[in-house]
């Protein structure tokens, strides 16, 4: 890269000073002068490639069809916008909106953002051994698969007769059995069971983050009559600000796609659309419709919808929280 | 106001970081911790500071044990190496900060940092981020924000280090002067002992925890209790010889196989007495360069040679070996002094120190 620069540069100031150019060297050489940079490019470059952009279009060609188990084996019938049509005036859309909304803001504040920095503050206030002990266990879940780890959580709470808390708490505290999935909040449980997790990740970067900030500067707060809370309010969440807007960020997105937690707690009851997410919409049209029928073409339309949404909530992150900011000029020293 | 440490002490487990401090400072005064890096007088400051908690001892400020008393109680302001500026605030947030935590009404606020900005010269520059501003300006900032809730008490600690050399000069001046007018009890932590001397009224001398001498800068320059205060003080360095200190036809000569010099009876007696070796101390500027040696140099003078000359502007800092015996002496650069020059020197024995060797104690002001 750099030498074609230079190369520009060198025509330039050729042309500048009307002296001759330069014989243009044989393309066998300059393809091997950059083979070394694409080499290094192409794994990335391939995966995003076959999986970001081939099954993108793919996606959204397939969401003008109608596509589906049934007539899979003949030509794709493109049918313009019916399945968008069909999205928006679908009874249950409003509710899969408002859950999707719930669901992610919750999760998000409570435990992606609340939590985590709870756990960040409190474990690094503490001797370090302790710190990194705690730390250690919040961290467990995240080190299992997650799929093993939500089964763990169905298992303790699946109703009677079956479930961990009625093996024991019936039992012995003489409490009455139940399904704690169903039984108390179902949205709950799921919220819970992902929090608990994913609140380990907003920790740990929370954590780097507190312990990077200079002991001078919290003396000097101390100094100044700041007592703990306005030390966290006014001097340790404004130093943490960029990770937490990153985690923000990088949380939503991820909680906006995901559905495992639903699909294998609740599977988006009890009843009609209780718990269902935009995702799991998207993932049970396309692949889990009863009778056997797999509705590809309108499974891709909630995809694309919510992929659209996504890509202009990024944006809008990225914007609102000024992360061109983050690359800051260096400073100078001058007298 | 009057700060006393009272046998002051901190440790961590094995590790002692202050090791039974004792000294007091009077009302207005500006006292230097001075050591090389780890001797405790951060540690020291900390706990004046009420961030480390002292393991025993006690300070007291007008009288009033304070050991309990939280940071933010104590009415101290302090200034840190590192600035310790708020990043995320302008230089009003900074300087505001510690009258916006005591709630004071906007406009007061307004006025007080208006009238410290101004002060420090930077009252124009209160709208600026801290990334936008040079080390010096950071400093004042940094000092405006202590100075600014009128504290009993200033801390510094090693607050010029940053700076590059001739900024660190002007700042020293000013943070003198400025404690001067304001008459603020001062304490002022470095490991420069030329800062240490031209600042402070009194300087406390730190080695590993342990407070080896506290006195007027002059005090400490002129009878250093003790071979480490004699070492650290003063720039270039004293020079240090194993002499043996006798008797001759009357006269004390300290002698070694390179060294016999003359010395007076009021310096040398209690060395003398010491049945062996002892340490004799010269500052570089006590030895003469001389072209010949005069009658009245007579035990006075030894020849030597030049091995390193470093010009320092004003005068060259030339190494020389006598016989092997390492010395530093300041030379007057017309001399032009080069590498391999045999030279005559003159030694100011009147000004000689005298240590033992075993405990490292003055044999002169112990």
């Amino acid at each position: 890269m750099t030498q074609q620069i230079e190369e520009e540069a060198d025509a330039l100031a050729r042309a500048a000073v009307g002296a001759p150019g330069p014989q243009r060297r044989p393309l066998g050489r300059r393809v091997r002068s950059t083979a070394s940079a694409y080499g290094f490019m192409a794994p990335a470059v391939a995966l995003v490639l076959v999986f970001f952009v081939a099954s993108g279009l793919l996606l959204l060609i397939l969401s003008f069809t109608d596509l589906s188990s049934a007539n899979f084996s003949r030509a794709w019938n493109f049918i313009g916008l019916d399945n968008y049509e069909r999205l928006f005036t679908d009874p249950f859309f409003p509710k899969i909106a408002r859950n999707t909304v719930f669901y992610v803001v919750t999760t998000l504040i409570v435990f992606n953002l609340g939590l985590a920095l709870v756990l960040a503050l409190v474990t690094t206030s503490i001797p370090r051994r302790a710190g990194f002990f705690f730390r250690l266990v919040w961290l467990l879940p995240r080190l299992t698969p997650s799929v093993v780890y939500i089964l763990m959580w169905q298992r303790i709470g699946a109703g009677d007769p079956f479930g961990i808390y009625n093996q024991i708490v019936p039992e012995f505290l003489g409490a009455s059995g139940g399904n704690l999935i169903f039984g108390g909040s179902p949205w709950a449980f799921v919220i819970l069971t992902n929090g608990f997790n994913g609140a380990s990740f907003g920790m740990i970067i929370f954590t780097s983050a507190l312990e990077s900030i200079p002991k001078d500067l919290l003396t000097a707060a101390k100094v100044d009559g700041a007592g703990t809370w306005r030390i966290i309010r006014d001097i340790k969440i404004p130093m943490i600000k960029w990770p937490l807007l990153f985690i923000a960020t990088y949380q939503t997105l991820s909680l906006l796609t995901s559905f495992e937690y639903i699909l294998l707690l609740t599977e988006g009851g009890p009843g009609l659309f209780t718990t269902e997410v935009w995702a799991l919409t998207s993932y049970k049209r396309a692949f889990a419709t009863y009778f056997g029928n797999s509705q590809w073409g309108y499974g891709a339309t909630w995809a694309i919808v919510l992929v659209t949404i996504a890509l202009l909530l990024a944006v809008a992150y990225v914007k609102l929280f000024r992360f061109n900011e983050l690359i800051e000029e260096p400073r100078i020293e001058n007298l | 106001m009057r700060v006393e440490l009272d046998n002051l002490t901190k440790s961590w487990d094995e590790v002692i970081g202050a090791d039974s401090i004792t000294l007091d400072i009077a009302d207005g005064e500006l006292v230097a911790f001075l050591g090389p890096s780890g001797c405790g007088k951060t540690t020291t400051l900390l706990m004046v500071a009420g961030i480390y908690k002292p393991t025993a001892g006690t300070i007291s400020f007008d009288g009033q044990v304070v050991n309990e008393v939280a940071p933010k109680d104590r009415g101290i302001g302090m200034v840190f190496q590192s600035y310790a500026l708020y990043p995320h605030m302008t230089v009003f947030g900074n300087i505001s900060y510690p009258l916006r935590l005591q709630k004071l009404n906007k406009g007061v606020i307004k006025e007080r940092v208006q009238t410290v900005a101004d002060m420090m010269g930077i009252g124009d520059l209160l709208e600026r981020k801290i990334a936008q501003l040079s080390g010096g300006q950071q400093q004042r900032v940094a000092l405006g924000r202590a100075l600014v809730k009128e504290p009993q008490l200033l801390l510094f600690d090693e607050p010029l280090s940053n700076l590059d050399a001739r900024l660190r000069l002007t700042m020293r001046g000013e943070i003198k002067r400025l404690q001067e007018d304001l008459g603020i009890t001062s304490i002022y932590v470095t490991h420069d002992q030329v800062e240490a001397m031209t600042m402070a009224d009194r300087i406390a001398v730190m080695s590993k925890g342990v407070l080896q001498a506290y006195d007027v800068p002059e005090a400490l320059y002129d009878r250093p209790k003790t071979l480490f205060v004699a070492a650290f003080v003063g720039n270039p360095p004293m020079n240090f010889f194993d002499v043996e200190v006798m008797r001759v036809n009357g006269d004390l000569r300290a002698k070694s196989d390179a060294i016999d010099l003359v010395i007076p009876h009021d310096r040398g007696e209690k060395a003398a007495a010491v049945d062996g070796k002892v340490i004799m101390g010269v500052r570089p500027e006590d030895v003469d360069v001389v072209d010949d040696a005069s009658p009245a140099a007579e035990g006075l003078t030894l020849a030597g040679e030049a091995v390193v000359v470093e010009p320092l502007g004003r005068e060259d800092l030339v190494g020389i070996s006598i016989n092997g015996v390492d010395l530093r002496v300041l030379v007057d650069k017309t001399r032009g002094v080069r590498v391999g020059d045999t030279i005559t020197l003159v030694f100011n024995t009147s000004r000689a120190q005298f240590f033992d060797p075993e405990t490292e104690a003055s044999l002169l002001w112990a």
